[in-house]
């Protein structure tokens, strides 16, 4: 797992209070780690602030599993 | 007009989490003040508070995982832990646990509290300022605004009647006893959850009340001796925490499931002062129409009166009005009236204080027996009403009456009795 995958995970234990066996790939936010609307909000922010990016609104909603988080950071931060 | 009973307490203090520990403390003696080191107190006039005693749950300490998620704990403010752990306690005294969807629809809330999460607004002003908008969390709303404590409380526990709360500063948490107590006479609801639920143990809430010059100053190094309400040498009241909640019911909802009931509640009263946005009013004729009013509606004469549960905050003013308006209720009877100020040990609970001293005036009746007002040793004026100076006092307790006075002249009293 890379680094930034490991950050991920770590934040998504962290906020959604799973346990990090279940932090996988391709675990949807809200069908399989039971996030809410408000909670996908702040997983966002909290990736933001620990990658120093920024994610915009049209961005975020393509954020949906552990996979695309990943995806989506190691792209675009630096 | 339908009869309302409490058939369920709960509750988190600064003596400990559960009515029987924090009961059992009071009886005692026992002060919940200390010394803050949570958070830097040393440009503060007023560096004591009476804290929630957080632990693994035993021994009465507060364990908040027992009653909500830790994820979901950091997403709100203590008050709504308090109320989720008080309610939860509440419920399980009652053994109400409605399932159905009629039960369900029966059942309500009405927690309030003061102010709310003022330590979390305190907390997102600063990260507005330092890093901007974007890092303000989508919780901080929810988390923070009054009416969630009901909120959290309907969901965890499927309560789909009557939500509400109630903001009466100081007399928040009579005002929803007592506003609970009509919905149910007049048939919105059956059982109401109601109580109230504060958390202003921080450095924003105590920096705003020592500048009402509301706060104890004069005992930072003597945090138990501080609260000492009618005592000569009282310097203002010490902040606490925690929530108070009961469970109320229809007397023939408890009667026919065989409820437990602990009291009726048969008077409420409420006046304003229109007099001062923090000072009680000189002549404290709004304390005393307010008490007045409550022991009429509930049919009873001031003489019934065993006990009184004194809003008593241990400020210069407050006390002495209290006092010389329960004097003017009584007339020639004081002498058979008690009257404690429960305050001197868990100190000023804001938005709660009204819900756990309406539980301490119920468990007077259960027990027949009266909590003390802790350091009083000289009081400031001579009264014919016993004060319970220091020590709890034994007695036969059938009427109760449960005062709580706010900022902005708002009064509420309860009257109880045993049924």
């Amino acid at each position: 797992m890379s680094d930034i995958a490991e950050r991920v995970k770590k934040i998504v234990v962290e906020h959604l209070g799973v346990e990090p066996e279940k932090v996988v790939e391709g675990a949807n936010f809200i069908d399989d780690l039971g996030a809410d609307s408000l909670d996908t909000v702040e997983l966002v922010m909290a990736f933001e602030e620990e990658f120093n990016v920024e994610i915009p609104d049209d961005a975020a909603e393509t954020i949906q599993t552990v996979g695309d988080a990943v995806k989506f950071l190691e792209k675009n931060s630096a | 007009m339908r009869r309302v009973v409490v058939t369920g307490l709960g509750m988190v203090t600064p003596l400990g989490s559960g009515v029987e520990t924090t009961w059992s403390r009071l009886i005692a003696g026992d002060s919940g003040a200390s010394q803050v080191t949570a958070f830097d107190v040393s440009d503060l006039a007023c560096r004591i508070a009476c804290s929630v005693p957080f632990g693994d749950g035993n021994d009465g300490t507060f364990n908040p995982d027992q009653w909500m998620e830790a994820k979901e704990q950091r997403k709100v403010d203590p008050f709504i832990v308090y109320a989720m752990a008080a309610a939860g306690q509440a419920l399980d005294d009652a053994d109400w646990h409605p399932t159905s969807h009629e039960d369900q629809c029966a059942t309500g809330v009405m927690i309030g509290s003061g102010i709310g999460g003022i330590g979390g607004i305190y907390d997102a002003s600063v990260t507005l300022h330092d890093k901007g908008p974007r890092r303000i969390s989508p919780f901080f709303i929810p988390g923070r605004i009054i009416n969630l404590a009901s909120g959290q409380v309907s969901i965890a526990h499927g309560l789909k009647g009557p939500n509400h709360a109630v903001v009466t500063a100081c007399s928040t948490g009579a005002h929803a006893i007592g506003d609970a107590a009509r919905l149910i006479q007049f048939g919105d609801a059956d059982v109401m959850v109601a109580g109230g639920a504060e958390s202003p143990v921080n450095r924003l809430a105590l920096a705003g009340f020592a500048a009402c010059r509301a706060l104890s100053t004069g005992f930072n190094d003597e945090p138990a001796k501080a609260s000492r309400p009618y005592d000569k040498d009282r310097d203002g009241f010490v902040m606490g925490e925690g929530a108070g909640v009961v469970v109320l019911e229809e007397y023939e909802h408890a009667k026919a499931r065989g409820a437990r009931i602990y009291a009726e509640v048969v008077g409420y009263g409420l006046t304003g002062d229109a007099y001062h946005i923090t000072s009680p009013a000189p002549d404290g004729d709004g304390a005393f129409r307010c008490m007045s009013a409550a022991v009429k509606r509930a049919g009873l004469q001031p003489s019934d009166i065993d006990y009184i549960n004194a809003h008593g905050t241990s400020t210069p003013m407050g006390d002495e009005l209290e006092l010389k308006a329960v004097e003017r209720l009584l007339g020639g009877h004081a002498g058979k009236a008690a009257m404690s100020s429960t305050k001197s040990a868990v100190g000023h609970l804001l938005g709660a204080a009204g819900a756990i001293e309406a539980i301490f005036s119920v468990l007077t009746i259960r027990d027949g027996v009266m909590p003390p007002t802790l350091n009083l040793d000289t009081p400031s004026v001579e009264t014919a009403i016993d004060l319970v100076p220091h020590e709890a006092k034994r007695k036969q307790v059938d009427v109760v009456l449960s005062n709580s006075f706010g900022f902005g002249g708002t009064n509420a009293s309860l009257v109880m009795r045993r049924v």
